[in-house]
């Protein structure tokens, strides 16, 4: 199978995944669970997810791992366990999707900050590096160092994947956008054009952006992006807008047909690798793929 | 005439350096006859700046300057009360840094500075707090809801409710409605700050809001977090929604009567 990088080199435009966690919620899992967790005991659960999502079209299936770093374990108890979770999570994406789909080790942010004296960076590479390698050996072959906000975290986990694995890299910042509309930020006060040149500068092949922004204000801050930067491949996985309340529980109001709308649009501005983070189900990476095969 | 050369000794031969003279002169009103106002903006600015004390190297600008630390002493030995020092200065640099962060001008490294510079300056105002001489504008208690583990936002929450004059009761993460009840029980008239970071917990903050309106019908509930918006909150029934602290200072001000 081709990596990533060469698929896109050669034109093609790539369908990632969907949420994890609001289809593990429509499975059953609680507040208060450890979504890792359920590679254990719910995995069944977890290849169906997969399944899905390569049924609805996706390319790039990701892992159950997004919160598998040991330190973010540690608050539920289950830092001893990070090994095995991470290779469960791989393991079941891949034995879901079979050989010619990418198995995508998700790897989230630590949740602390290096800043505040909560972390250092020597544990901080650790955590990521024990991760990267389970992930690696459960059979992932790529990996989205995702959801990130601060680029010194980002550079650990960038560091510990390079140097301890051979999985292709895509890393995606979290941005938000000001008040008024003219800034995007990472909480942490990180510009788009930060994140660009610090990526570049580590020779990180494909980077994007994913979650907090709805569709409309994605297609925004890439276009700013693309602007700045037209060489790289971008990733775009946008929220399905805010939550809201309704009476069927808490819903992301953005649909399917919203996500296809602005597929032109992502591809214009750089997109080569287009999912959807959080309230995005497989119907919206049905849209995406139908969207981009009439295209190409 | 022959040119002036300033602070080269060249005005006139055989006279002394003007510029000498008035630098000293300068530097004499500077250290000891600073006015009052003048040392407490220095405080807010410190604040504001997270410039903590004179050997932190943050921000650059200021290095080797006093930073909150040294200036509340200093404050405090010119007389300056604990409370204006508190107010005019350490809070007043608290509630710049709060009103940038609310318009995406300063981030969440700026405000963990400033807090910190705070920090550094309340322990040599704490015994104005026993005293009565400083006083807090009520007490604030703040928790993640239960099943939510994130802390991040609840934490810069807590740092400006305390910049802004609040004591604060921290409940940390993943925090029952039982245990939001009874610290409220334990401290009457407090405030309670809810915050949630996931689409699950959500749901949670719903349950703990109906728990504390049933128990304690005249309680003030503000909530946040990322997925929040103003909707959510007019639907489970909590009291204010921010997207950021400022919003929760400036509306339990106005609520509470406090001046600024």
């Amino acid at each position: 199978m081709d990596r990533i990088k060469s698929k896109i080199q050669k034109g093609k435009i790539l369908v990632g995944d969907g949420g994890w966690g609001t289809l593990l919620i429509k499975s059953g899992m609680k507040s208060g669970e450890c979504p890792e967790m359920w590679n254990i005991e719910h995995p069944d659960v977890v290849s169906s997810i997969a399944a899905a999502y390569k049924e609805a079209g996706a390319d790039l299936i990701s892992t159950n791992s997004f919160g598998g770093n040991r330190i973010k374990l540690k608050a539920y108890g289950l830092e001893n366990e990070a090994k095995r979770l991470n290779r469960q999570s791989a393991y079941l994406t891949r034995k879901a999707i079979g050989e010619q789909h990418h198995v995508l080790a998700s790897i989230g942010p630590s949740g602390k900050f290096i800043i505040m004296g909560d972390i250092s960076v020597d544990e901080l590479y650790e955590s990521f590096r024990e991760q990267a390698i389970a992930l690696e050996e459960g059979g992932a072959d790529a990996c989205i160092i995702e959801t990130m906000v601060d680029l010194e975290e980002t550079r650990c986990a960038v560091l510990a994947v390079k140097e301890n694995t051979k999985l292709e890299m895509i890393v995606s910042l979290t941005f938000m956008r000001s008040n008024d509309g003219g800034r995007f930020n990472t909480i942490m006060g990180t510009t788009p054009e930060m994140f660009i040149n610090e990526m570049k500068q580590m020779n990180v092949p494909v980077f994007g952006v994913n979650c907090t922004l709805s569709v409309e204000d994605m297609s925004v801050l890439l276009e700013r992006m693309y602007l700045f930067e037209k060489e790289v491949p971008f990733l775009v996985y946008p929220n399905a807008g805010q939550p809201q309340l309704t009476d069927n529980g808490i819903l992301y109001p953005e649909s399917p047909e919203v996500f296809a709308k602005y597929v032109p649009d992502f591809i214009r501005n750089g997109a080569k690798i287009i999912g959807g983070c959080c309230g995005t189900f497989p119907e919206h990476i049905r849209a995406i793929r139908n969207e981009i095969d009439r295209i190409q | 005439m022959p040119p002036v050369k300033m602070g080269e000794g060249t005005i006139g031969k055989g006279y002394p350096d003007l510029l000498i003279i008035l630098k000293s002169i300068n530097k004499k009103i500077k250290h000891k006859g600073m006015a009052m106002e003048n040392i407490l903006e220095q405080i807010a600015l410190c604040v504001e700046r997270g410039k903590i004390n004179r050997n932190s190297p943050y921000p650059p600008d200021l290095r080797g300057q006093d930073g909150a630390e040294e200036l509340v002493q200093q404050a405090l030995a010119m007389g300056i009360s604990a409370g204006r020092i508190l107010n005019e200065g350490l809070m007043k640099g608290m509630s710049v840094i709060g009103k940038k962060f609310s318009c995406n001008e300063v981030f969440v490294p700026d405000v963990l500075m400033s807090a910190r510079a705070m920090n550094a300056g309340m322990p040599f105002l704490k015994s104005a707090f026993e005293t009565g001489e400083a006083t807090h504008k009520g007490v604030f208690i703040i928790g993640t809801v239960q099943g939510d583990l994130h802390d991040i936002g609840k934490n810069l929450v807590r740092m400006m409710m305390e910049g802004a004059g609040w004591r604060v009761i921290d409940l940390g993460v993943d925090t029952s409605p039982d245990k939001f009840l009874e610290v409220l029980k334990e401290n009457p008239g407090a405030v309670v700050g809810m915050s949630a970071l996931l689409t699950t917990t959500m749901m949670n903050m719903e349950k703990a809001v109906k728990v504390l309106k049933t128990e304690v019908p005249n309680v003030t509930i503000v909530v946040g977090g990322a997925p929040l918006t103003q909707e959510f909150c007019n639907k489970i029934g909590a009291d204010a929604y921010s997207p950021d602290p400022q919003g929760c200072i400036e509306y339990l001000d106005a609520k509470f009567g406090f001046m600024n």
